[in-house]
């Protein structure tokens, strides 16, 4: 037994991202009160370097999949997928930062620590194979995101988006809390394969009252942090309110993370009671694209407009979860890819944009930005079109594929509407378009800077990786598609 | 790489050339582009030689795969209903930059990008085989025309832009969940696989679903039409645009949604496609009738051009329904005859109200004192639209007639009708605005057609008569490639019917194979 306990050079190496992201983000905050207040930046270096090295370690823990730690952890493919996706955001979210805090006159350490942290904690969740685990990389992730939702601590708005978003979301993680309780006391086990073998097997099987009741705690839990209906009120207020680099990171990375913890609870342990929960995501994905797409149309601050839209993408994704294959979980895996890309890259311009104190986020401050800054408004323009879903776009093949899943899982009522939503959609995403090209430049546009490096480097990542996603989509999809594989 | 797909790809290597080139230098992009789009005309009459040699088939094919999963394939080719298209919209391009060359002066790099990436668009549209691609394609061609409506239309240009895009929209998201359906059945995007499936009986549908795939198939093309009462997009849209985007919305853009249904609608669903027949064409009567009664009543030239617009698509939709091979032949003539006359109307207005900034007819009258050449070129253009023997439209209008009359008379009478409410709107027209004495402050503003915008109407000119004078040239490739295409939605049909008498025989027993009746 005692042996038993010392984890194996193959476990740890199969951890080794994430001891690498907590070991850097131990060693900023260690050095922050040493550095020099102007190069503070130099610390963000570090972060990108964490960052780096833990997606190489990545890498080479694909070439060894398998458990860890007793098996609580299940490094796979579909982990190692999710954690080098965001790894990936988190590299894009602190390149577009450093213009915006220099701006802001609010260089420090401990917000690049705060992003490995937040990222530690998404690897843990994704590579997470009980409940309990599940549990502590949320609450990592999650702890470290409300603090950076707040980080400009002298601004009203990141207050009360701090404080918003703190609040409501512990309501939901005590949910997920209570929902494992629920199961462990049912079934006796937290670990999700086993909780799977317990419920196909008659004689073990508690009443699905029980089992009922605990997956649909955690499914509050879960939607509260995908922001699907009717969790997702929390969303426009916090991604309006939080600094802009920090909702562009909300949007893509804690959020890619739970939908894979989404997959995976609900594809392999509560697998056997699906057709149960089926129609109650099947519902959840309709109202969390209608409300979305509707509520999104009559917004006027860039900010909580991409915010409704980023509760609509998440009923997409739902839509996905809901026809319950491989197929599906391979197309939710893609579109989180695409996601991250395109709404990193629609932020990073609103980062750019919203100048000092983000005095200019109204969707009418863009007026003219084709005539004085045609390069940002082209680059926009594309992630606007994926975001529509305008073929030879990432967000295209991700639409389609998640459309071709739901039919292919017999969901033509569902598929229907969410094309007619994602029409919908397509308004309020032109009309951004038609206030950058078609007005007028305003006052708003004449003491706009050029593009910082970062920015720049970040629209032109996201930008091309758009694109190729939506000419070339196999190179992403080959992989989801092995990898999806393995969530059973 | 084949002579189609240096066809197809030389224009988006304009829009990226384009896009490099320096800002400031207008004329260097208004030279380049056109130059380029001259080029790709001349290549793309190449095109057309094996159809003078045999007029049958598909030419240049190329298949190579594109995504593995779902299986995507890169296939493009032309045949006859599809190349006469092709030239359409690779002629219509250079003429569209000849028309806006001093017309267009401010953000002239993108205008230019736009018109490119538009031609890439509309040519890939009309090779395109594969299901996918051919929707990749679709969708391509909106965003370069929304660009084009929005940033150089008139005044009410954000209105039309985002009412042209939702429309087209709203319809193609249905045809997207209609092709994702159709793989998941059949397993293949490919259009001549799909065909091939249902002829030979491998691939059938419940008449519900055939019916469902039809209707979302026919709306996104219904809408781009435009059918009656789909059609409201238009007159916004073709008022507001720029004098070339309006050219190339009527001309060529209209054209996708024509040559989808003849495409698509008819092969794969024939029996839908026959059923739904009867209220097609009656919505097609109204538009008609309806598009030319509005025409007549337009104080606004363009609007005006607009609505004939409706209307003559009318003809094209009721050729098309008519399910025989005059009617079809004459929907793909007049889907050409459209493009060509339509163009040049929306061409010349364009020219005169570059002149006087107003397109009110009342604001004209007596133009052909100050402008003779102008008028001359407009009487022409005039008389082909609305019918005239030996010019262009007489022959699809009449192949339409004689189709529909095989099928209805009652539907020729009425159609008919159209035809000369054409000629009351049109002469109406021409008479308040060229004829009597001339405007008093159209003086000193009304020169005469100069010689670049006559090099831009000549070439129109002289199609309106070859068109209509030798049929000869664009006919029989047409015919050839309408003959399979009705054979194939024949076929379908025989399938269907003979399945069911085998169930019946088979239930049966008693009755003998060879008694199947034949479909007519």
């Amino acid at each position: 037994m005692s042996d038993n306990f010392m984890p194996s050079a193959v476990e740890i190496m199969r951890f080794m991202p994430e001891i690498i992201l907590i070991l850097v983000g131990t060693i900023i905050m260690v050095f922050e009160p040493l550095v020099d207040v102007k190069r503070k930046s130099a610390l963000g270096f570090v972060a990108l370097l964490g960052l780096v090295g833990a997606a190489s370690a990545t890498f080479r823990a694909m070439d060894n999949p398998g458990p860890a730690f007793q098996a609580m952890l299940m490094v796979d493919g579909f982990a190692n997928f999710f954690r080098l996706l965001v790894i990936g955001v988190g590299i894009l979210t602190i390149v577009a930062s450093f213009a915006y805090l220099k701006r802001e006159h609010a260089e420090s350490g401990e917000y690049f620590a705060l992003i490995l942290f937040s990222i530690a904690g998404q690897g843990v969740m994704v590579t997470a194979n009980e409940l309990i685990m599940l549990f502590i990389g949320l609450e990592i992730s999650s702890i470290a995101s409300y603090v950076l939702a707040g980080y400009l601590r002298d601004d009203k708005r990141n207050n009360e988006a701090a404080l918003k978003y703190f609040l409501l979301g512990s309501f939901a993680t005590a949910f997920l809390l209570y929902g494992v309780a629920w199961i462990y006391g049912a079934t006796g086990t937290t670990n999700l394969t086993e909780i799977r073998r317990v419920l196909t097997n008659r004689d073990l099987a508690p009443a699905i009252g029980l089992v009922g009741t605990s997956a649909a705690l955690i499914f509050v839990g879960l939607a509260f942090k995908v922001s699907a209906a009717p969790f997702q009120v929390w969303a426009p207020d916090v991604y309006q309110g939080a600094p802009a680099p920090v909702s562009a990171f909300l949007s893509a990375g804690p959020k890619a993370a739970a939908f894979a913890i989404f997959l995976r609870v609900f594809f392999t342990a509560f697998e056997p009671i699906a057709d149960k929960w089926q129609p109650v995501i099947w519902v959840s994905a309709l109202a969390t694209m209608i409300i979305g797409n509707f509520a999104a149309l009559l917004q006027t601050n860039i900010k909580r407009l991409l915010a409704y839209s980023s509760i609509a993408h998440a009923g997409y994704v739902m839509v996905a979860i809901a026809t319950h294959s491989q197929i599906g979980a391979a197309a939710v895996m893609f579109y989180m890819v695409a996601y991250a890309f395109m709404n990193i890259g629609a932020f990073a311009v609103v980062t750019h944009f919203s100048r000092q104190g983000e005095r200019y986020v109204d969707t009418d401050d863009l007026a003219g930005l084709g005539v004085r800054q045609p390069v940002t408004a082209a680059l926009l323009s594309i992630f606007l079109l994926s975001l529509i879903g305008v073929p030879l776009t990432g967000g295209f093949f991700g639409k389609f594929y998640i459309f071709k899943a739901a039919l292919d899982a017999n969901l033509v009522w569902l598929t229907v509407l969410g094309l007619l939503n994602s029409a919908v959609a397509a308004y309020y995403y032109l009309r951004i378009i038609v206030v950058m090209y078609f007005r007028e430049p305003g006052e708003s546009t004449v003491d706009l800077q050029p593009l910082s490096p970062g920015v720049l480097a970040v629209l032109w990542g996201s930008a091309v990786a758009t694109l190729i996603l939506g000419i070339y989509p196999s190179i992403v999809l080959d992989f989801a598609g092995k990898s999806a594989a393995l969530v059973k | 790489m084949n002579l189609l797909n240096l066809v197809l790809v030389l224009p988006l290597a304009g829009f990226l050339l384009t896009m490099i080139l320096p800002k400031n230098n207008a004329s260097l992009i208004r030279l380049f582009s056109l130059v380029l789009s001259l080029a790709i005309f001349v290549l793309s009459l190449g095109l057309t030689s094996p159809f003078f040699q045999s007029g049958n088939g598909n030419w240049f094919v190329t298949d190579v795969p594109w995504i593995q999963s779902p299986e995507i394939r890169y296939h493009v080719g032309v045949d006859g209903l599809s190349i006469w298209l092709v030239i359409l919209s690779t002629l219509l391009t250079p003429i569209s930059i000849l028309v806006s060359w001093k017309h267009i002066d401010k953000r002239v790099k993108e205008f230019h990008a736009f018109m490119l990436l538009l031609e890439f668009g509309l040519i890939g549209v009309f090779v395109a085989w594969d299901l996918f691609l051919f929707y990749v394609f679709w969708e391509v061609c909106l965003v370069p025309m929304y660009f084009l409506i929005g940033v150089w239309g008139h005044e009410r240009r954000i209105y039309a832009a985002v009412k042209f895009f939702l429309y087209t929209m709203a319809g193609s998201v249905l045809m997207l969940a209609a092709m994702i359906y159709l793989y998941n059945k059949a397993n293949t995007f490919d259009y001549t696989n799909l065909v091939d499936l249902i002829q030979r009986g491998r691939l059938s549908f419940t008449g519900l679903e055939q019916m469902l795939l039809f209707l979302a198939f026919f709306l996104a093309f219904a809408i781009k039409v435009p059918l009656f009462p789909l059609h409201t997009w238009l007159p916004d849209a073709h008022v507001e645009a720029p004098t070339a985007g309006s050219i190339m919305l009527a001309a060529v853009m209209l054209k996708m949604g024509t040559y989808s249904i003849v495409r698509f609608c008819l092969p794969l669903f024939p029996q839908a496609a026959r059923e739904c027949a009867p209220w097609i064409v009656i919505l097609a009567l109204i538009g008609i009738v309806y598009g030319a009664l509005v025409a007549l009543v337009q104080p606004n030239m363009k609007k005006l051009v607009a609505y004939s617009s409706v209307s003559h698509l009318g003809f094209v939709i009721l050729g098309t329904f008519s399910f025989n091979q005059a009617g079809l032949d004459g929907a793909v003539y007049q889907m050409l005859n459209h493009g060509i006359s339509t163009g040049a109307l929306f061409m010349l207005v364009g020219f005169m109200y570059e002149r006087t900034h107003t397109l009110e007819i009342k604001d004209y009258g007596g133009v052909s004192t100050p402008a003779p050449w102008l008028s001359t070129v407009f009487l022409i253009t005039t008389l082909a639209s609305i019918g005239l023997p030996t010019l262009n439209n007489f022959i699809g209008e009449f192949l339409v007639l004689q189709g529909s009359a095989y099928v209805s008379i009652t539907w020729t009478a009425i159609a008919a009708l159209g035809v000369i409410l054409s000629a009351c709107y049109m002469l109406w027209l021409y008479q308040r605005a060229f004829m009597g004495e001339t405007n008093e402050h159209l003086k000193g503003h009304m020169h005469d057609i100069n010689p670049r915008e006559l090099a831009a109407a000549i070439p129109l000119l002289i199609l309106m008569v070859w068109m209509g004078t030798y049929t000869k040239t664009f006919l029989p490739s047409i015919s050839a490639a309408n003959a399979r295409i009705l054979e194939q939605s024949k076929a379908g049909i025989e399938m269907k019917v003979d399945a069911q008498n085998n169930k019946t025989a088979r239930l049966n027993q008693s009755a003998p194979t060879g008694d199947q009746p034949n479909v007519r």
